[in-house]
């Protein structure tokens, strides 16, 4: 005979050991009189060890826990998009009306609206058969999106009855041969995958608008990559540039052990920005997820797990969604601290040794999938990591280092010049190219990748003259060499600078990527042959029309004004040589 | 409330006091010691399990034996609260030290403090105009925000932070901070000096001090700065004042959280540090901000001092991982005789882009701010080359970009320690300064400003 109520036995911090009860690993239980939510997370003969998702501050032994027989899950419904949960997926407007501004304890809340009607239209029909993932139906949730209710995925059948019209989330929508009701609120266990039929290799980009995201090193949609970088180097700025701008058709946003100011500043902002991909407001393909530093950290060990299912059960309709956790250095913190308190035999700088496992688990489920229904969707995992003192040789940059195919380094030094975004092109790197070359030619010009591998030797010819020029001045420098450096300045100034603040320059499509290269290569070789015929450097560098070709990106409709523009610098930089 | 009073001490290891036997005791609860001698320690717990009890003493664990006598108090630790509260002088744990009557609470407020629902902040975007050219125009502080100074040992970081207390204000209103001041572990000269300055310019009125010294019990300052906390978020959230709390030294602090792991023999995270430092302090840098329906704000203005100059250091490296930007004070600028010796490269506000501009600063805020750090840094950088390569290897740019990262030193950054100039003073003063510089090289600037405000003579 199995219990369901027993009595806490110890309480340290967030962990609470419990005895006289029969729980499963990952069930969750409630502790103490204020009935507080918490996970077991660890099994002792006769004692349960629970991680708390709230402040356990004057809670005693003695006090009881009940469990409830479920896993940690999130509720999966119409009603997610424009969404701010908490790591356990509390909304937080339902938290606001019921604490006030101070998030206290105790308090459960839905993660959908369960009161709300939604309008559901049948896909399928009676006498259908159906099987685990396939749509039968749809609800138009925001303006964009278009919510696909599935089919559970371990259900099939034959449909008995299916009805369009006004329901909750919790009523029955399609009932089965069998008796099974399908409602349109699926759970699922956070710390499961959700299954699909097959991984496909990545072979669209994710377009991003960010010229050296996207021209550089592209990241494939269903790909991962991480961020690393010190403080103040420009995670934030990117992931939520990242998740402004990105041509993913929804964008799951996890601030995981963060500022709130910075949380507060996505939803003062987002409901007033429009998405340039499909010109409605960027709100209406966003959730997110938002456990500051501040709130209790088993909840923020959850978050990450509750954000990438919620991706995964929109990837299964089909969607091709970008997540964002900023920064998972604070999700493998979390999960030092509980490690700690339960006095775990420590790996590397006290995280636990399962910390790597951990980081590849979650990394895993990115991937472009062929969905159980036929489908092709995928989930983009972008990962911002925060190394102590900024060195990245430190257990969780490596341990993401092994997995993500995509490193975007910032660097506290460009950040210190305002060079931004401050994302090293030196080390930092993508292995996506290859599968992505194919995309580029058909979809922007057929030499793409050579443009591409020319602007990036340019700079690393660039890196290596700059070591001479802090010896002996540039002044030193052949003259060709000293072109080089100009036409890397402007590959620098021109190119890889990009204010995420400006309105205009902020993004970037590809096809002005390309354009704003090509005008740098066509500086270079006009320069060349104007040098040749007796120009001076200086006057090449220094025609007005080359400036205004590159203050002009600020301005609205770039990229039909760059031709002229280019043939306008063409025709000063032959003038030098007359007027020589 | 009586409560049984417990002899049941089995081990003292540095501040923690163990023991077993006792009825139900709440994670967190507050404790009382009873020493042989009559007098009195108090503690809070640690860890409760139904056979042992840990507890941190925060008067440390000097003349405890196994035959002291351990009550629990049956709740959190509460600070007493009132309005009442401005124009005291408390001691580390929040017992009267000016000599005063006890507070009378009109309120009694749990000092670990919760947490801000995010949903329920509002983006701070309200100018404080210090009157520091460097931090007005450099790196802005904004009414709720959390901004850190940097410093290192004997640095003139007390300095700065009095002129920012004395001079801080919104633009153009009289509209007054109260000041929280929370001292943990700074000398006895240290305190005079701030006390002494307060109370020389009438600020002590509108003041609360939370004061633990040097030689005032270590453990205690892991409580100190909760107090003040709990008292600003009363003054603001309940009253309606826009507080501003300075507290010094963090380095202190998180020594006495390192030496609390210590002795619970926890694994330790970078240089001995607690693992847990980084949520430990975003519990109180995260208690800055306005909420929606508040009138009052919490703008924090911490001071650590680097071990070691290092700002790689856990203490500086984390503090920087959750405020919201820094100001980096420089032993190099201030051996050079500068006053505020900021070395605004490495310094930041995160927050000073949606603050600054025509409706609140001046239009051409953004962009002389740019222009004066980028010229700045390009020649801070020359001077490293020219004492490879010699002036003469300079061209014309570099050689003005060079004077100028002197001009800027001498004439931008220093400022007297009572000189409080208006933002329109400080933007004047970049034009002025700015003039040495050729305006083809000003390229930050556009047209119509140089036209507006430039000081170029023909
Ligand atoms: N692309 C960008 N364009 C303009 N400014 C930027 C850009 N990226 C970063 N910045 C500047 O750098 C500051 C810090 O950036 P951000 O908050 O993203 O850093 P972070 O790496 O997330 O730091 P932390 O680890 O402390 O959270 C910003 O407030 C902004 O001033
Ligand atoms: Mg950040």
């Amino acid at each position: 005979m199995s219990n369901n109520e027993g009595v806490i036995y110890r309480i340290s911090g967030p962990v609470v050991t419990a005895t006289g009860i029969d729980a499963r690993m990952y069930e969750v239980v409630r502790v103490g009189h204020e009935k507080l939510m918490g996970e077991v997370i660890e099994i002792h003969g006769e004692q349960s060890v629970i991680q708390v998702y709230e402040d356990t501050s004057g809670i005693r032994p003695g006090e009881p826990v009940l469990s409830t027989g479920q896993t940690l899950s999130v509720q999966l419904g119409p009603g997610l998009l424009t969404s701010i949960y908490d790591g356990i997926q509390r909304p937080l407007q339902t938290l606001e009306e019921v604490m006030g501004v101070f998030i206290t304890r105790g308090v459960d809340a839905d993660g959908l609206d369960l009161e709300k009607k939604w309008d559901f239209v049948a896909t399928a029909s009676a006498g259908d058969e159906v099987v685990g993932g396939q749509i039968i139906g749809t609800v138009q949730e925001t303006e964009t999106i278009t919510h696909k209710i599935m089919v559970p995925p371990k259900s099939s059948g034959t449909i008995k009855s299916i009805d369009s019209g006004e329901f909750t989330v919790t009523e029955t929508v399609c009932t089965l041969d069998d008796g099974t009701e399908i409602q349109m609120m699926q759970e699922w266990p956070v710390r499961h995958p959700r299954p699909y039929t097959q991984k496909y290799a990545p072979d669209t980009p994710l377009v991003t608008g960010m010229r050296i995201l996207d021209f550089l090193f592209p990241l494939a949609k269903g790909g991962a990559a991480g961020i690393p970088g010190p403080f103040g180097s420009g995670k934030t700025v990117t992931q939520q540039s990242l998740a402004k701008y990105s041509d993913a058709q929804l964008v799951v946003y996890i601030g995981c052990g963060e500022r709130g100011n910075e949380m507060t500043e996505v939803l003062d902002e987002f409901p007033g920005l429009i998405d340039p991909n499909t010109g409605k407001p960027l709100m209406n393909r966003t959730v997110m997820i938002a456990n500051t530093s501040n709130m209790p950290v088993a909840a923020r060990e959850a978050s990450v797990y509750t954000g990438i299912t919620i991706a995964e059960y929109f990837r299964d309709q089909g969607y091709d969604v970008a997540l964002m956790a900023d920064s998972t250095s604070r999700w493998a913190e979390a999960m030092r601290e509980i490690s700690s308190r339960l006095e775990e035999m420590p790996g590397e700088e006290g995280y636990p040794a399962y910390l790597s496992s951990r980081l590849a688990e979650f990394y895993e489920r990115a991937g472009r999938v062929e969905t159980l229904n036929g489908d092709d969707g995928s989930v983009t995992v972008i990962g911002a990591v925060s190394p102590p003192g900024g060195d990245i040789s430190e257990p969780v940059s490596q341990g993401t280092l092994r997995i993500v195919k995509v490193f975007w380094g910032l660097d506290a030094g460009l950040a210190r010049k305002r060079h931004f975004p401050a994302i090293n092109w030196l080390n930092s790197y993508s292995l996506y190219p290859q599968s992505l070359n194919q995309w580029f030619r058909d979809n922007i010009a057929s030499d793409f990748p050579e443009v591409r591998t020319e602007i990036s030797a340019l700079l690393k010819v660039e890196a290596e003259l700059q070591e001479i020029v802090q010896l002996v001045g540039s002044d030193a420098l052949p003259i060709d060499q000293q072109l080089t450096l100009e036409v890397a300045r402007m590959i620098r100034e021109y190119f890889l600078q990009q204010n995420g603040f400006d309105p205009v320059d902020a993004y970037s499509g590809v096809e002005q990527q390309y354009a704003m290269a090509k005008a740098i290569l066509t500086f270079q070789d006009e320069a060349k042959k104007a040098m040749a015929a007796g120009a001076r450097l200086q006057d090449v560098v220094n025609v007005p029309a080359r400036t205004e070709l590159m203050r002009a990106r600020f301005a609205e409709g770039y990229l039909e004004s760059i031709g002229g523009l280019v043939d306008d610098m063409v025709g000063e930089i032959t003038g030098t040589v007359e007027a020589n | 409330m009586t409560s049984k009073e417990y002899k049941t001490i089995t081990d003292i290891k540095g501040p923690l006091v163990f023991l077993e036997k006792t009825e139900p005791v709440a994670y967190g609860e507050i404790v009382t010691i009873r020493l042989s001698d009559g007098s009195m320690k108090n503690g809070q717990v640690l860890d409760t399990s139904d056979d042992a009890v840990i507890v941190q003493v925060f008067e440390g664990t000097e003349a405890i034996d196994r035959q002291a006598g351990v009550k629990f108090l049956g709740d959190v630790f509460k600070l007493p609260v009132s309005r009442d509260l401005v124009g005291r002088i408390l001691d580390g744990a929040g017992r009267p030290r000016d000599g005063g009557p006890d507070i009378v609470a009109e309120e009694k407020a749990d000092i670990i403090g919760a947490a801000i629902n995010p949903y329920s902040r509002q983006s701070p975007h309200d100018f404080i105009q210090t009157g520091v050219s460097a931090i007005d125009c450099c790196t802005t502080l904004v009414r709720g925000q959390k901004l850190p100074i940097f410093s290192a040992s004997g640095l003139p970081h007390n300095d700065i932070a009095l002129q920012i207390a004395r001079q801080a204000k919104l633009k153009d209103s009289d509209e007054e901070f109260i000041v929280v001041f929370c001292a943990m572990g700074i000398t006895a000269e240290e305190y005079n000096f701030f006390r002494t300055d307060l109370e020389r310019t009438g600020a002590l009125e509108n003041a609360v001090l939370f004061v633990n010294l040097a030689d005032d019990p270590a453990v205690e300052r892991l409580i100190t700065p909760r107090l003040a906390l709990t008292a600003a978020e009363y003054l603001a959230f309940e009253h309606d004042y826009h507080v501003l709390v300075i507290y010094t030294d963090m380095t202190n602090y998180c020594d006495s959280l390192r030496q609390i792991g210590a002795a619970r023999e926890e694994v330790p995270g970078r240089r001995g540090y607690p693992g847990y430092m980084y949520t430990d302090l975003a519990m109180l840098y995260e208690r800055a901000g306005i909420v929606k329906g508040k009138k009052g704000s919490i703008t924090q203005f911490p001071i650590l001092t680097m071990p070691g100059d290092d700002i790689t250091h856990p203490i500086p490296d984390l503090s920087g991982y959750i405020t919201e930007g820094q100001i980096v004070i420089s032993r190099e600028l201030h051996q050079a005789g500068i006053y505020p010796p900021i070395n605004v490269l490495p310094s930041l506000s995160r927050l000073m882009g949606g603050c600054i501009g025509e409706k609140t600063t001046r239009d051409d805020h953004k962009k002389v701010s740019d222009q004066m750090y980028a010229a700045y840094a390009e020649g801070r950088e020359l001077r490293g080359l020219v004492a490879i390569v010699g002036e003469d290897a300079l061209n014309e740019r570099d050689l003005q970009l060079l004077k100028f990262s002197d001009i800027f030193e001498d004439k931008f950054l220093r400022q007297d320690r009572d000189e409080d100039r208006t933002i329109d003073e400080t933007l004047d003063l970049c034009w002025n300064l700015m003039s040495s510089i050729d305006e083809k090289y000003l390229v930050r600037l556009d047209r119509e400003l140089i036209d507006k405000y430039g000081q170029h003579t023909e």
